[in-house]
């Protein structure tokens, strides 16, 4: 795509403006890459959940760091600060329960997102690299949310931090040295918490540098649209602002209305009952769930009965994301115009709730099996449907350009309605 | 829409998905409390005769660790009332000129006194069995305070096809069924001030309400300031759904 | 919004909307000022939880036993995190204080609304030039020229009644809030 022309804001003839501009384009930047950046001007609300992701990381920095003011990364205090947090420091009970819920939130908004590029092909040339950007930020936000949920030291976050490194012991030969050493002992202890803290206050902001790779890549080719076709020219598309800021923000009011209903009228629904009970190294809770967004990866792990199996074909589950460009075999992009690739596309996330179902159960009778049928077809998704649906699937004729479907006309309404805007 | 449907389809299995995630364990029948829903506060003669409840029956085993005299505001209690609550309980303190740890009346920033020094000294005093902390147990049990009243009028004769271990009881609602803590609460197993009868429902009732409030103390805090965020951020995407429409009607 | 050479970027001449114009100015106004008032207010929730928190704020005042103190001698104990300064002053020490009162104080207190027994002297040992511990504690330290306490961070002379004298400290040592529960115990607090 040639670059696109456009007018500079008003503000940009502003003297101070220039003066700083000629020595640091800083306002040029902005002006570019968010006020004139042109988007296709057929975005849906599918498109909001990028921008709410980064606006999700904001609030989860903000509150950690509020909070991590009142922590104490002690095995002997954890449990306790936390708890002081909620009692006794001013509004610390809304900061925990907006970190706490916000967690959850971001990886509502992050899967959505991610759904949302299964769906219209967003992964396709010539946007791979922003793809596995996406993947690794997801890598980067579950080591994030692992480690953190083990601070407040509860039963949860003790059983969860020692079967999830237990998973490292796995690798031939060396896995238990790689698992003391994770550990700085012998069990899950003191020095595990402190690195953990410093790692989870450390690690939002490395997403953040990766993020903002993810939006240098997306601004070379512009985004992805749901007709999946390039833009042809400025007719296609609008200035970010005040389009899509204004529609960002609209999503983001319907977003935090969600968010406080959890942190205010709901705050322990997303949450396990047992992470309110002292972490005790010598009892394991009946039952040890992580949390609801890892329970489709808990029952991938859980499916193989074998110890090592387990732990590859679970990192294999989100290792093969980054050879998805590929195994997509089709030229199209959006599922809008692949008829069988959208019923594939269903079974596949009809395929993730169910591992997520599974993954709440006991690994045991039909919900096992259950879980292993759901592993066998979530593989199946990547390595043999979407492989075939390429060469088999007759895809539906393409629009000539965007502006065509969206202006419900042929050429002349689209010059007419040029004019109008 | 697409998005709709799709948004729609993830919240019914979320849902259908959850009642299944609990199915291994008891879930208590709900009990209606006071401090449900958006609106809710603690009912605040429950909450005194539930602390009186915790205090003379509960608290002969049961820690309270979270907890501080001061605290009591929250139940209603007036400042002199609360001193004179702490004053009843010893706290160590030190240490002295001396260099030795002595006792003095609790104040109200101390915590709750512990009836034991640890979980060796309660176990060993208890047939082994640990009393757990209260502080946080409408927290950290499936079914919050609801579990806490079905456990308390959970007591009843076994069935007759189930043996029960030397020194335990039958509770309905206990995990396994058997429970070392013999019936805590007797009837009129406390007189209360206000003359309300003191039936096992009656304390069982203000009891959990008490550890509710324990639990969550910030409870009514949290629904007034909620119930405000919620009318503002309803306005404000009001607002911004009226700018966008205004702004994209060039567009379309 | 016709005039802009290229119809996708038009959108911000907003002004130039021949109809509805104001109610769109409005629109905007009101949603901009509703946004920044919802920021503002969590902000202040963020902000707040920075200040003492109920735990702090509800910690124990301090009993302290004077029995052991002779005249002329003097005992530092804590007090929310602060050094607290209890002297039990001399009768020449006392009489040198109220003597001073008339003196050109840069800080004119007079010594008898400084004290409540004038043998009991209790300070806040936080210099207030910028927050040192003075010395004049121990019976070897420097006691500056006054004889009551002296800072060595900036040089700040205090008298006997505690009252900045000499140095760049603008005001004199306070005096924290206490009571005599019985003749030989102050509960400071």
């Amino acid at each position: 795509m040639a670059k696109y022309d456009y007018v500079p804001s008003a503000f940009r003839s502003n003297p101070i403006v220039k003066w700083v501009d000629h020595r640091l384009p800083i306002f040029e930047l902005i002006d570019e890459q968010l006020i004139k950046y042109p988007a296709p001007r057929n975005l849906n609300y599918m498109w909001n959940f990028g921008s709410l992701a980064g606006i999700c990381l904001v609030i989860m920095i903000v509150s950690g760091i509020f909070l991590a003011m009142n922590y104490q990364a002690s095995t002997l205090h954890a449990f306790d600060s936390v708890e002081r947090i909620m009692r006794d420091v001013n509004y610390g009970w809304l900061i925990r329960y907006i970190h706490m819920n916000g967690a959850s939130m971001f990886f509502i908004v992050v899967y959505i997102h991610i759904i949302r590029g299964f769906y219209y092909g967003s992964y396709k040339a010539p946007r791979e690299i922003l793809w596995w950007l996406g993947i690794v930020i997801f890598l980067l936000m579950m080591a994030t949310a692992f480690m953190g949920y083990v601070l407040p030291w509860g039963q949860m976050s003790f059983w969860g931090a020692t079967v999830i490194t237990n998973l490292f012991s796995a690798i031939p030969v060396v896995g238990q040295a790689i698992v003391t050493w994770l550990w700085g002992g012998f069990s899950v202890d003191n020095p595990t918490l402190n690195r953990f803290f410093a790692l989870h206050y450390l690690m939002p902001f490395v997403i953040a540098g990766v993020v903002l790779l993810h939006l240098w890549a997306l601004h070379v080719h512009g985004s992805n649209n749901p007709l999946g076709i390039d833009a042809k020219g400025p007719q296609d598309k609008v200035p970010f602002h005040p389009y899509y800021t204004v529609k960002d923000a609209l999503g983001l009011g319907v977003f935090l209305i969600v968010f406080a209903y959890f942190v205010f009228f709901n705050p322990y629904m997303l949450g396990h009952p047992d992470n309110w009970i002292p972490a005790n190294p010598l009892v394991t809770p009946a039952h040890i769930v992580p949390e609801w967004y890892f329970l489709p990866f808990y029952a991938i792990l859980r499916a193989v009965p074998d110890k090592l199996g387990g732990v590859l074909l679970m990192f294999g589950s989100i290792a093969i994301l980054f050879l998805l460009p590929w195994l997509d075999t089709s030229r199209v992009r959006s599922a809008k115009f692949r008829p069988a690739y959208r019923l594939f596309f269903w079974l596949f996330i009809a395929v993730c709730f169910v591992l997520g179902w599974a993954g709440g159960q006991p690994a045991e009778g039909p919900a096992l099996l259950i879980g292993r049928i759901a592993t066998i077809l979530y593989f199946a998704h990547f390595l043999v449907f979407l492989p075939l649906l390429g060469w088999f699937e007759k895809p539906l004729p393409l629009p000539s350009s965007i502006a065509e479907p969206v202006l419900g006309g042929g050429k002349m309404a689209a010059a007419a309605a040029m004019e109008k805007a | 829409m697409r998005f709709v449907k799709f948004l729609a389809v993830a919240a019914v299995l979320a849902v259908s998905s959850a009642p299944a995630m609990a199915a291994e364990v008891l879930v208590p029948p709900k009990q209606k409390w006071a401090h449900d829903g958006f609106f809710g506060t603690f009912d605040r003669a429950s909450l005194q005769r539930g602390f009186q409840v915790y205090k003379e029956v509960c608290s002969a085993c049961h820690a309270m660790k979270q907890m501080r005299y001061r605290n009591l505001a929250g139940i209603g209690l007036s400042e002199a009332e609360i001193a004179a609550i702490a004053a009843e309980y010893e706290t160590t303190d030190g240490p002295n000129d001396e260099g030795e740890m002595f006792q003095r009346p609790s104040r109200a920033s101390d915590r709750f006194k512990s009836p034991f020094a640890n979980e060796l000294a309660a176990r060993a005093v208890n047939n082994g069995a640990y009393p757990l902390d209260l502080s946080l147990i409408a927290k950290n049990r499936v079914g919050g305070e609801n579990y806490v009243y079905a456990l308390m009028t959970g007591y009843a004769d076994p069935p007759a096809d189930m043996k029960i271990a030397d020194g335990m009881n039958y509770n309905k609602w206990f995990p396994g069924h058997q429970i070392a803590m013999a019936q805590p609460i007797q009837p009129d197993g406390v007189q209360y001030a206000d003359g309300t009868p003191a039936t096992v429902e009656q304390m069982s009732k203000d009891v959990a309400t008490f550890l509710a409030f324990a639990a969550s103390p910030h409870l009514e805090a949290r629904n007034s300031l909620g119930v405000k965020v919620m009318l503002f951020l309803f306005i404000f995407t009001g607002l911004l759904y009226a700018t966008k429409r205004k702004i994209w009607k060039n567009l379309h | 919004m016709a005039q802009s050479g290229s119809p996708a970027v038009s959108a911000d001449g907003t002004r130039k909307h021949p109809d509805g114009s104001t109610r769109r100015d409005f629109l905007y106004l009101a949603t901009t000022a509703f946004g920044a008032t919802g920021a503002a207010l969590t902000g202040w929730a963020f902000i707040d939880s920075m200040n003492p928190s109920a735990d702090v704020l509800a910690l124990a005042s301090t009993e302290v036993n004077l029995a052991a103190v002779q005249p002329g001698m003097a005992i530092t104990v804590t007090w929310r995190g602060k050094p607290v300064f209890v002297r039990s002053r001399t009768p020449e020490e006392i009489a040198k204080a109220k003597e001073d009162d008339t003196a050109g104080l840069p800080d004119p207190q007079p010594d008898a609304k400084r004290v409540q027994k004038p043998e009991w002297l209790v300070l806040l040992g936080v210099c207030t030039h910028l927050g040192c511990v003075p010395l004049g504690q121990k019976p070897t330290d420097a006691r500056g020229d006054y004889g009551g306490w002296f800072c060595p961070c900036h040089g700040s002379h205090y008298d006997t009644s505690g009252r900045i004298r000499k140095g760049p400290a603008p005001k004199n040592l306070e005096v924290p809030p206490y009571a005599f529960t019985n003749d030989k115990t102050i509960k400071i607090g």
